[in-house]
């Protein structure tokens, strides 16, 4: 299955960025995340207790980020194991972008789900990513600036969007556990 | 109209008893497995594979074995170590080239590779369900994915699932005389043509499977309760087979059973890993099916891709009939699952008609889904669907009314017995009758009528035929196994007058909706003059029983219930040599009529009750007769039974929503003699209601990666009472000519006749060849929109 959204978040692109770089930022926006372990720069470990209607687990996931163009976009691939509740596996782009003070971010997913979660789970996985999504960026908007919030617009098709300069910061690697959260936030949904 | 039932107090053979077991059913007073608990017992849960295919590179119990609660996790491997065999399949089919079919191995629990979504590959017990789920959900195997095969189209050219097995298939059957109908069509006047998919069904009975599992250290006996339809073969493969414990010290009981419709026929993992854990953990465990289990791993039915030709002469006489099956077996040979694509389909496919050339051949092919296995009606409703499907496009195409193509090619009832090319021999039948009066009651001649009143209302309105035959009352013994068969087909009873005069009555067949406790108290009242209250009707438990076959294929009357007549003709027989002494005459003196001993020639007589209280105190008795009241026989059928009917499908189409509204059924079927017709419309009803599941609604579906995407009933539909209309049903007999009851089994036929109808009654309606089952509203939509 196949999932894309765009947010627009009330901040400049450098405090989404600091941001980005603190961690219990992160760790409170996802929802359920228990651990975040860096393994080396490409490969990440995350466990998140997740629920998807009637399944609920915890999910380890394995994680890991290719064609990494710092600090515009990356591929996220994941493989996240629940156990008695089943799997998923996919993919996520993740591009972001600045438009007058603001900053878009624009995510698409591939993914499938296996066991009790594309049993029972599939007719409800589409709404629930898209509602872990929300969450994740409505917490985070709200910890940038309190009297904001996330602005989710209509799933768009990612390719159109337009790849722009991105001040280079040494801070990149705080992206990517920022992106991991999200990407397990979407694909656990699936 | 159908026949007015009323329940009149009579209770002989014919009279519309209502079921004395619905009163504990609907009161909540049934004894179901479930209801069922032991002191001390553990509770089990299944971790079940998420993969369609993967190896098993190891599990971690740790976790699991850490929840407060948990006893012990079992795993496939430690199943294997300990001896426990693999389930088998009970019926050897042999591939057209002489070979036996390629069978998987199938440990019981996944031990090495899981091969199907919802295998199990291991076990947590507990003492709590709570605790049993929790330690399930901290089982943590490690799976490596492996190659799936999952589309059947494609299946028999996809990479090997199993190594030896090439192609992925189990075997190429074949029937018939594949020169002699080649030569047919080479002559023919008018070939028709169809390719056809039987739809996989996923079975849903009410009450989802279950077990409990106990092991007597003291004794070394083992009981297991369990949902089974069958407990004495259940009993024969988990001891001579899978080798769980020795026959004599596993007892195995189906206790009050909702619903089978052919999936609680196999012997499945769960009972065999329950019993094999309880003498491991020296505990009674207790596993209940939640549904979604029962989605994933009950063996589901049908699931066919055929494709069809029908030969003609000028006249539209039917001259040969080629049929290329592909079925679905799914990951592995189920119980039965070989058997149904095969002999139960292959054989049926004559139908009622005289086409006197006959080839088929069917492909048995492995895919990574559950197994597929007997489903109400059980390859006999694929083979109609076939057979129906064709010969009403075939009329379609000659311009010629369906039910005049049909009579046309029908045999006829002095043409009996018949031997068809696909290797039955019908012993009697009267099709036309049925056919007739099917026409009758649904006012054929009205139709156009009622098909322009619709029209008038934005539908469109047609009408469908099926004129199905089945084989039912499995089987002559002798030629099942000749064919493959395992096991014999035939089936024990007893009946026990007791000192006061009541009776105790024990089949081997088994009833889990049936209404055995009923009808088969009717037949031994009936046969004994003894009061049906009386009559008690005892089964599903090898600890009381003899060896049986239970209950499948419609099977229960026609054997089980003659088997009861056998030992009642025993009784009258020894009764009559306890008469004849006590009223100092011979037994060829003495006749027996309604419960009456009678001295020919003489006011003289005495009660079956009289008799029976003097054969257990035998003061004065008989010196070479036995003491004791009781007789028991096993009854093995000369030949199947042949019922047959007609069923005629109204649907009404809405053209804007492509919704398919089922308007009115008509079925009449010839189900030989009736001992009690309320029950037997009731069979009719609920067949019918499954086939119209089967043709409108339910779809077992898998996707591409393997995983079942119709896992619940929010994305299975099943049929409701409002998605239904009035049934008419109504009867013809012609007695089965081979059994002392005149009876052929009523439990399939609903299911077997009513999609076949149904999907030519939407074709009609829409002026299409075909749309695949189930026709639901976006696939007639679609087929409306490409045919305007």
């Amino acid at each position: 299955m196949e999932q894309s959204g765009e947010y627009r978040i009330a901040a400049r692109r450098e405090d989404v960025w600091s941001a980005l770089n603190a961690p219990d930022v992160l760790g409170a926006c996802i929802e359920g995340c228990q651990r975040v372990e860096k393994l080396d720069d490409e490969h990440f470990e995350v466990a998140v207790k997740a629920k998807v209607g009637p399944v609920s687990a915890t999910f380890n996931a394995a994680l890991e980020l290719s064609d990494i163009e710092a600090p515009v976009s990356y591929t996220i691939n994941g493989n996240a194991k629940g156990g008695a509740a089943g799997f998923a596996k996919g993919s996520a782009n993740v591009h972001l972008d600045e438009d007058d003070g603001v900053t878009v971010l624009r995510y698409g997913v591939k993914a499938n789900v296996g066991g009790k979660l594309a049993q029972v789970g599939s007719r409800l996985v589409d709404g629930a990513a898209r509602k872990m999504a929300d969450d994740f960026f409505a917490e985070f908007s709200k910890r940038l600036d309190p009297d904001s919030v996330a602005v989710a617009t209509a799933a768009t098709d990612t390719d159109a969007a337009e790849e722009r300069e991105f001040e280079k910061s040494g801070g990149w690697l705080m992206w990517v556990v920022a992106f991991v959260g999200l990407a397990i936030a979407v694909i656990l949904a699936f | 109209m159908s026949e007015a039932l009323e329940d009149t107090g009579e209770t002989g053979i014919g009279a519309p008893v209502r079921r004395r077991e619905d009163l504990r059913f609907i009161t909540g007073n049934g004894n179901y497995t479930d209801d069922l608990n032991q002191p001390g017992q553990l509770y089990a849960v299944f971790c079940r594979s998420p993969y369609p295919r993967a190896r098993i590179d190891g599990i971690d119990c740790d976790d699991a074995l850490a929840v407060p609660g948990v006893v012990a996790v079992y795993t496939g491997q430690q199943m294997v170590d300990d001896g426990i065999g693999d389930l088998p399949c009970g019926w050897m089919v042999k591939s057209k080239d002489g070979a036996d079919m390629l069978s998987s191995p199938h440990p019981p629990m996944a031990a090495t590779v899981a091969n199907y979504v919802g295998e199990p590959y291991a076990l947590v017990v507990a003492e709590s369900l709570q605790a049993a789920k929790q330690g399930a959900e901290s089982v943590y195997a490690d799976f490596t994915e492996l190659h799936v095969v999952v589309d059947l189209a494609t299946a028999t050219a996809s990479d090997e699932i199993y190594e030896g097995i090439p192609n992925n298939l189990a075997y190429t059957w074949a029937l018939g005389d594949e020169d002699a109908t080649r030569m047919a069509f080479a002559k023919a006047a008018h070939v028709t043509t169809m390719d056809l998919t039987n739809n996989r069904l996923i079975p849903n009975a009410i009450e989802p499977r279950a077990c409990l599992g106990m092991f007597e250290s003291a004794t070394g006996d083992y009981t297991l309760y369990t949902t089974s339809q069958n407990p004495g073969l259940e009993r024969l493969v988990l001891s001579a087979f899978v080798q769980v414990a020795p026959e004599h010290k596993l007892r195995i009981v189906a206790p009050d059973v909702g619903g089978g419709f052919g999936s609680k026929i196999f012997i499945y993992a769960e009972e065999t890993a329950v019993i094999w854990a309880a003498a491991k953990a020296n505990r009674p465990i207790k596993w209940v099916a939640e549904r979604s289990e029962s989605f994933l791993a009950d063996a589901h039915g049908r699931d066919h891709i055929t494709h069809a030709e029908l030969a003609m002469d000028e006249m539209g006489r039917f001259t040969g009939l080629k049929v290329q099956t592909t079925a679905n077996l799914g990951a592995y040979l189920s119980t039965f699952g070989s058997s149904v694509p095969t002999y139960l389909y292959g054989t049926l496919l004559a139908g009622q008609y005289k086409t006197p050339n006959i080839y088929v051949e069917v492909q048995g092919a492995y895919t990574n889904t559950a197994p597929v296995d007997a489903y109400r009606g059980a390859g006999r409703p694929e083979a109609t669907y076939v057979v129906e499907r064709i010969v009403e496009q075939a009329a379609r195409e000659l311009g010629k009314d369906p039910a005049d193509l049909r009579r046309m090619n029908m045999i006829q009832p002095e043409e009996f017995p018949y031997e068809t090319p696909v290797a039955l021999v019908y012993d009697t039948g009267n099709y036309e009758a049925s056919l007739d009066k099917a026409l009758d009651i649904i006012d054929y001649a009205g139709f156009e009528a009622r098909r322009a009143a619709a029209a008038e209302q934005g539908k469109r309105r047609g009408i469908g035929f099926a004129c199905y035959i089945e084989a039912c009352g499995l089987a002559p013994s002798k030629l099942a196994i000749e064919l493959g068969a395992g096991v014999g087909l035939y089936e024990s009873g007893e009946i026990r007058v007791n000192p006061t005069g009541s009776v105790s009555v024990f089949t081997g067949s088994h009833s889990h909706g049936q209404g055995h406790e009923t009808t088969f108290a009717q037949v031994v009242s009936d046969k004994l003059g003894i009061n049906y209250d009386d009559i008690d009707i005892i089964h599903g438990d090898t600890g009381r029983m003899d060896f049986g076959l239970g209950t499948y294929g419609s099977r229960s009357l026609a054997v089980g219930g003659s088997a009861l007549v056998a030992a009642a003709d025993k009784l009258i027989e020894k009764g009559k040599k306890i008469a004849a002494h006590m009223m100092q005459a011979t037994p060829e003196q003495v006749t027996f009529e309604d419960g009456q001993f009678t001295l020919q020639d003489s006011n003289q007589s005495m009660s079956i009750q009289e008799v029976a209280f003097a054969s257990y105190v035998p003061a004065d008795y008989p010196e070479d007769l036995e003491p004791g009241f009781a007789e028991k026989a096993f009854y093995d059928p000369n030949n199947f039974t042949y019922p047959a009917g007609t069923h005629i499908a109204e649907v009404e189409v809405d053209i804007e929503t492509g919704v398919v509204s089922l308007e009115d059924f008509v079925a009449v079927d010839d189900f030989g003699h009736i001992i009690n017709p309320l029950i037997v419309h009731g069979q009719v009803h609920g067949g019918v209601a499954q086939g119209a599941g089967q043709a409108i609604m339910e779809h077992g579906i898998y996707d591409e990666y393997g995983q079942l995407q119709t896992g619940s009933m929010m994305d299975y539909t099943m049929p409701r009472a409002d998605d239904l209309p009035d049934f008419k049903v109504d009867t013809t007999v012609t007695p089965c000519t081979h059994n002392p009851l005149g009876v052929k089994g009523c439990g399939e036929a609903g299911a077997i006749g009513s999609p076949a109808a149904i999907m030519n009654a939407i074709t009609h309606a829409l002026g299409i060849k075909d749309i695949s089952m189930p026709a639901t509203p976006e696939k007639v939509w679609r087929a409306i929109g490409g045919n305007s």
